[in-house]
């Protein structure tokens, strides 16, 4: 390679790299019209609620309404909840009505809420680091992985998300991983064993009385 | 060395019950729980144990110590922990894991007052938590059928057979003095159970059927901790139901 094709070369680098950051500016400025990468929208949404945490104490002693209102506004918008639950039920989803199916996802969104909510007293300077995406992953099934870290043992937490071009922020979370275990797959049995007993009804009110007894005990 | 005669008879004890458990069936069985009937009955007893002792014990422990003497007690031994956890990344041939555990123990015995604080974790010396079932697994050692072990909790065959030389590989099990080796296994007790004072209630909470909510959790956990936070998925998310909104 001569001396002036090196020039070149750096030259065209030069351009690259302006016409990305030129791209990125006017990215931010569109803000949504453009879809976000996985990790970016990740990072976001994470950095949004923990700050939402932090700044009000209502949310960290537990009050469980002010928590559904977070979840509803905040993480809600990128959830496909209705995947998650079918995931959570196996096969005998897609015989269950719709009114089953709404039942189902309503008791299921509370017991995961009060669930997780107990933990948002342990925030205090916690971060959430996003790490590298990992390669060769699908645009239908893509794992994000994350840290949060603070005083304590550093926690993983994952997400699983599926491209939605058009929907949400261009993707929707459909699993969650807390400390290596898969929310769906670790519901998956708890369900079939209820379903196996008496079907979809069965479960559904066995969700509505452990919620109930859990209302109870706080 | 009585006392290890005497642990290891009773785990043969264990293993002879559990042998004899598997010709027992059960409704609805896991193919990676064979011996769901027996286990159920450990855990039941595990959890009467819990309530009557060891969470009291654990909830009086952090009544009366101040969150920095637990935090000193479980750094402590977190700097002992560690040395059998750097033994078994270089058994998985994890250089550089093995040489940052290592970095860890010599950072917090000397500068963090004998282990007492974490220094290295703010170093950004990452803890990494290895034992023997992990390196059995990591070289390709299946798990074999779901155990609950008395007092121990959930494990596997693979991991209960590796759990001799885990006890053997703990640095707080060295001291020559017997009173010293068994106050430092009560704290640990303590140390642990307080530290799940939180997430047991969770479990509690958050399942239908505790005992199979904590076997799912545990086995995928530790398939998570085998291959370093990255197990290739073996759920089939395709089985629901995928139409939109």
């Amino acid at each position: 390679m001569s001396k002036s094709d090196n020039a070149l070369f750096l030259n065209r680098r030069h351009v690259l790299v302006a016409a990305c950051a030129a791209s990125l500016l006017g990215a931010s400025g569109l803000s949504m019209a453009a879809d976000e990468a996985p990790e970016a929208l990740i990072q976001r949404i994470t950095n949004e609620t923990l700050n939402a945490i932090k700044a009000d104490k209502a949310l960290r002693s537990g009050d469980i309404g002010k928590i559904m209102q977070l979840v509803d506004t905040q993480l809600m918008p990128h959830v496909n909840f209705r995947r998650m639950t079918a995931l959570a039920t196996g096969p005998a989803w897609r015989k269950a009505t719709p009114e089953q199916q709404k039942r189902l996802q309503e008791e299921f969104k509370i017991l995961l809420v009060r669930t997780y909510s107990g933990a948002l007293s342990q925030i205090t300077d916690q971060v959430v680091v996003v790490k590298p995406l990992r390669a060769g992953q699908e645009d239908k099934n893509l794992v994000v992985n994350t840290e949060v870290r603070g005083k304590a043992d550093p926690i993983q937490l994952d997400y699983r998300l599926e491209k939605t071009p058009g929907q949400g922020a261009g993707w929707m979370i459909f699993d969650l991983n807390v400390l290596g275990v898969w929310l769906i797959e670790n519901y998956r049995n708890q369900f079939t064993k209820e379903i196996n007993a008496g079907g979809i009804d069965a479960l559904i009110a066995s969700l509505a009385a452990r919620n109930k007894s859990n209302t109870k005990a706080s | 060395m009585i006392a290890w005669t005497k642990r290891f008879a009773s785990l043969a004890l264990l293993f002879s019950l559990v042998a004899l458990q598997g010709c027992a069936t059960v409704k609805t069985a896991d193919a990676r729980d064979p011996w769901e009937s027996m286990n159920r009955s450990v855990f039941q007893f595990n959890d009467v144990v819990d309530t009557m002792a060891i969470k009291p014990a654990a909830q009086l422990y952090v009544k009366v110590l101040p969150s920095f003497v637990r935090k000193g007690v479980g750094n402590f031994l977190g700097n002992l922990g560690d040395v059998w956890s750097m033994a078994n990344s270089a058994l998985q041939l994890k250089g550089q894991a093995t040489v940052e555990t290592l970095m860890r123990i010599h950072v917090n015995t000397f500068f963090g007052l004998g282990g007492l604080l974490d220094v290295a974790t703010e170093m950004r010396l990452e803890k990494r938590k290895e034992d023997f079932g992990q390196t059995l697994g990591y070289w390709g050692v299946k798990p074999g059928p779901y155990v609950v072990l008395p007092l121990l909790g959930p494990s596997t065959l693979r991991d209960t057979l590796a759990l001799p030389l885990d006890m053997q590989g703990d640095v707080s099990r060295q001291f020559s003095d017997e009173a010293t080796r068994n106050a430092l296994t009560a704290t640990r007790v303590l140390d642990i159970r307080s530290g799940l004072l939180q997430t047991v209630d969770v479990v509690m909470a958050a399942s239908l059927d505790p005992y199979s909510f904590v076997r799912d959790g545990y086995l995928q956990k530790r398939r998570n901790d085998i291959h370093d936070g990255n197990p290739p998925s073996s759920f089939d998310y395709g089985d629901g139901e995928a139409d939109p909104k």
